[in-house]
């Protein structure tokens, strides 16, 4: 490629806000989900951390990253935004800034990860990068029904146990996530850490579970943001900034600050943004 | 030498040390305000509250770009009737965790009426402080000229909100005028017991590989370091006209940042974007290299230093 501007030489440059990427591939993974492959590589990203993704007309919304090499994202068509993206086909283009957020921590020998409907991207990406290091993993995955429930080929070809549940029976075990997550905290092997991504409600009670039996639990919760980098408050939760101190809540964040110790309780002031 | 002195007086009261937390960041939620209150500020400032809830704009709405930042949020809030409850949740918490930080409420409307009407009911409230942002400079399609690039719009907002509370009143101009000074002599003549100077800078940033304004909105205002010698010149030029105190906002990110502010002529220094570099605990780091700079300095106190840059015929 040629060189266009003045950075070979270090001098100054013409510096946008976003980085094109070009759609490579696109997988359907359910009647509304696709994975969608670019050709960025971002080495330096963590499982957990998200992407401000661009369509130039549309909007710009934060998607969690699927894996960093290549950059993948996983996504269900539920509104303008997302159906505007299911458009897009193999050499279009879509514009990226990030990553962006504080990712999940790789922590203990046996770490149960728990994934709600479309909160299975950054899970596979965690437990893709926990695998090298050795640990055991078991995954919950859980939808409403049988055709909600994603990544159930994924997650077998990692080669880690897959529990399924739907809320009613049509895949896997009838009943909640929480409910497998509860069985598997009661079961043999002592469990160091719960890994979860999903719904409010579904956090909410994997916290609560979690809290109960003093196990660590680490939440990736769901924002509605502007900036994506800690500056303008638009996703706070309390004093809890979802873009900057999460997406991922720890389980020792400082009580003042932490989503985990009833933050999403006071978010009284938050509104949603205009499409 | 003993710890510098980071306190100054500002339309009579004490502040513990000059950084604001400037509207428009982190001001969303009481325990945000109070979560950077408690790291060290010596106020905090609201997002601005208009008559009615506003969506803003959508996104990009807020994007780092090169030396700094732009953005054009649109002045998305809850309103007035939620303002209400977002100043006396604030104020609760910072009685209990930093009573010594001072609360300011920024108000917006589209008509003087309207302002006067936002003041008067958030007075209720007990701001410590209310700031009359007169200068957005990216609700131009919506609302036109906003009332801080001329003179005597700005001067009649001053004087309605006057009029309309018993706080002390901060005009926050724009640096979008071709002498912000002659603007700020006539809100100081209109009443404002302050000034505060400068709201963000007007401009746009175009994608070349997708041919459009990055923002939603197009057009913008840029903050961060791509501003500050734009805030240091327009501080100064108003010290030189008024005599009511200065709060300089514009690109600060360290200690000496607000110094510089300082010595161009204010007395508080509002802080905004630097929370991108030092998070939502940026004023504790700040105070703490203002303080190095005073002692190696040998400056006793940091009031010293107000518009110290003014008197270079003395000093030599």
């Amino acid at each position: 490629m040629a060189v266009n501007d003045n950075r070979a030489e270090g001098l100054p440059c013409s510096t946008a806000c976003h980085v094109r990427a070009r759609i490579v591939t696109v997988e359907e993974e359910n009647y509304r989900t696709r994975t969608f492959t670019t050709d960025l590589h971002w080495p330096h990203a963590r499982p957990g951390q998200f992407a401000m993704v661009w369509l130039p007309g549309v909007n710009e919304r934060p998607l969690s990253l699927l894996s960093h090499t290549p950059v993948r994202f996983t996504v269900a068509a539920v509104g303008p935004f997302t159906r505007a993206l299911h458009h897009l086909q193999p050499g279009d283009a879509l514009w990226v800034r990030g990553p962006y957020g504080r990712g999940f921590p790789i922590t203990g020998r046996y770490m149960v990860m728990v994934a709600g409907g479309y909160g299975v991207a950054p899970l596979h990406f965690l437990a893709q990068e926990a695998r090298q290091t050795g640990c055991h993993i078991t995954v919950i995955v859980g939808a409403r029904t049988r055709r909600d429930v994603l990544f159930v080929e994924r997650f077998t070809a990692l080669g880690v146990p897959l529990l399924i549940t739907t809320d009613d029976g049509s895949y896997g075990r009838r009943g909640t996530v929480a409910d497998a997550l509860a069985d598997v905290i009661r079961g043999s092997h002592p469990v160091d850490a719960v890994y979860a991504c999903g719904p409010a409600p579904m956090l909410e009670a994997v916290n609560r579970l979690c809290k109960a039996a003093r196990v660590p639990a680490y939440l990736s919760w769901e924002g509605i943001m502007r900036c994506g980098m800690g500056i303008c408050g638009t996703c706070a939760r309390g004093a809890w900034l979802v873009c900057r101190d999460g997406p991922v809540a720890y389980p020792e964040d400082d009580s003042s600050t932490s989503i985990n110790a009833g933050g999403i309780a006071s978010a009284s002031h938050t509104s949603r943004l205009p499409r | 030498m003993n710890t510098p002195d980071l306190q100054v007086t500002f339309c009579g009261k004490l502040f513990r040390n000059p950084l604001v937390l400037a509207s428009g960041i982190l001001g969303t939620q009481p325990e945000l305000l109070a979560r950077v209150a408690v790291a060290g500020a010596g106020a905090v400032t609201t997002k601005s509250l208009s008559p009615h809830p506003r969506a803003g704009h959508p996104n990009p709405s807020v994007l780092k770009w090169g030396p700094g930042f732009i953005n054009a949020v649109g002045l998305q809030n809850p309103g007035v009737e939620a303002g209400v409850r977002l100043l006396e949740e604030t104020r609760r918490l910072l009685e209990a965790q930093a009573p010594e930080v001072h609360l300011i409420a920024s108000i917006f409307a589209e008509t003087v009426e309207g302002f006067a009407r936002v003041a008067e009911r958030l007075t209720a409230a007990r701001p410590d402080f209310i700031e009359v942002n007169v200068s957005c400079p990216n609700v131009a399609h919506e609302l036109g000229r906003p009332f801080a690039a001329d003179p005597e719009d700005a001067a009649a907002v001053t004087r309605a909100v006057k009029n309309a509370t018993d706080l002390p009143v901060i005009v926050k101009l724009s640096p979008n005028v071709t002498d912000i000074a002659v603007v700020a002599q006539a809100v100081e003549a209109a009443g404002a017991d302050a000034i505060a100077a400068i709201n963000t800078v007007a401009g746009m940033v175009i994608d070349v590989r997708a041919r459009r304004p990055v923002l939603a909105n197009e057009e913008g205002g840029l903050s961060g370091p791509a501003i500050k010698p734009i805030a240091v010149h327009a501080i100064y030029e108003i010290y030189r006209k008024v005599s009511v105190p200065i709060l300089g906002i514009g690109g600060v990110t360290c200690g000496e940042d607000a110094i510089e502010l300082m010595m161009a002529g204010a007395t508080l220094v509002g802080v905004g974007s630097a929370a991108y570099w030092h998070g939502p605990e940026m004023m504790g780091i700040l105070a703490g290299q203002m303080r190095a700079f005073l002692r190696a300095e040998g400056i006793a106190r940091v009031c010293e230093v107000i518009g110290a840059a003014h008197r270079t015929e003395e000093a030599w």
